[in-house]
């Protein structure tokens, strides 16, 4: 993954005899036989980086799915203080997101350098304003003192009428103490699951940000696509698992 | 040598699958409609199913986690280049999943079957 470019002279690559050089690409490294061989092999380094990743997420969307199920109306309820709209809205600014982002994947490939700096940079824009949707949403339970911790209410789910806006859509009816008790969890959970997808959005912005800088030097246009390309699988993993957010705490609690 | 080297880069060409920009323009299409839809079907009540008494599934959640499995299946193929790709790569994929659906399966089935009668 590294862009390192430089290849010492001195090396003694196998089989090759006194002054004899072996040549190859300038980014290839002596160790492989081929650029391919190269480019698989770091191909398989990330998806295998992505298999951890999936079991790291598997684990909480395992707890949310028992949790879902053992405090099925607790789950429900806090779930429709979730506004359907800014969901819809980051969900779509995400898969645009993943668009450029494959885009440029395709400018590298095709050494299109001014053409990849526009899809990175598109991509990182849109990166922003994801989180920005997910601050406004963060802040909103702030605000209503949904954030689990000392301070959690409990308010809107012991007395519904208390909390017009959602009330009006969803009617709901107010819960038995012990019920409401576990809406905390839900949104502890929520918090567990976006938190974690928006670190990984904000450690891929950042690297996006690096990317910028090293695109408009020309280092992805020689031929050497293996960082964007592996920089595309992570960015479609963290879409992928957005878009599994989006349903299981959004959409599957209306009714 | 200078021939080694020619091949490994023609071999590289050829390996290397670029995907063309109308593919990334129609997957994105079809993940907006794909969002648009599940939307929409979380506004309609999908009705339930009485599968046996006291168990029922309920067709809303269902029908969301298919459209997820299709984006996710449209994002892994295309945008990630799985269907271009290794057969090693397709495997690890496959794995992934695999383990995954074992997670995920296994302990819900433990969770949910061991008050088994007793509802």
């Amino acid at each position: 993954m590294s862009d390192s470019q430089v290849v010492s002279n001195d090396v003694v690559v196998h089989g090759a005899e006194a002054g004899v050089q072996h040549e190859h690409l300038p980014y290839q490294r002596h160790h492989f036989e081929t650029y391919a061989q190269q480019n698989d092999a770091t191909n398989f380094a990330m998806w295998l980086f992505l298999l951890t990743e999936i079991m790291f997420f598997g684990g909480l969307f395992t707890a949310y799915l028992i949790y879902r199920n053992w405090y099925y109306p607790a789950f429900v309820q806090a779930s429709h203080q979730l506004q359907i709209f800014w969901g819809t809205a980051n969900t779509a600014v995400l898969i645009t997101s993943s668009f450029t982002m494959a885009m440029g994947v395709w400018c590298a490939e095709m050494k299109k350098k001014s053409a990849l700096v526009l899809c990175l940079t598109l991509t990182f824009v849109l990166g922003l304003v994801f989180l920005g949707i997910k601050f406004i949403e963060y802040k909103e339970k702030y605000d209503k003192n949904h954030i689990p911790g000392f301070h959690y209410s409990m308010q809107s789910f012991l007395n519904p009428q208390s909390d017009p806006e959602v009330y009006n859509e969803y009617h709901d009816k107010p819960l038995s103490f012990d019920m409401a008790r576990h809406t905390e969890l839900y949104f502890f959970l929520y918090f567990a699951m976006t938190g974690m997808h928006a670190l990984h959005m904000i450690i891929g912005i950042a690297i996006l940000g690096y990317m910028i800088f090293r695109a408009q030097a020309g280092a992805y246009t020689t031929g050497h696509v293996t960082f964007v390309e592996n920089f595309g699988l992570y960015w479609h993993f963290v879409d992928i698992i957005w878009i599994y957010l989006f349903p299981l705490l959004y959409l599957i609690s209306r009714h | 040598m200078t021939v080694h080297n020619d091949e490994s880069i023609e071999e590289h060409e050829s390996h290397h699958h670029i995907v063309s920009p109308r593919i990334y323009i129609t997957i994105l299409l079809a993940l907006l409609v794909g969002t648009a839809v599940t939307v929409w079907a979380s506004y309609v009540d999908l009705g339930e199913w009485h599968i046996l008494p006291g168990i029922t599934l309920f067709w809303n959640p269902v029908v969301a986690l298919a459209i997820a499995a299709t984006k996710m299946i449209l994002v892994v193929l295309f945008f990630m280049h799985v269907k271009y790709s290794t057969k090693l790569t397709k495997l690890t994929v496959g794995a992934g999943i695999f383990t995954f659906i074992v997670l995920v399966g296994m302990t819900l089935s433990d969770y949910m079957t061991r008050a088994w009668g007793r509802w």
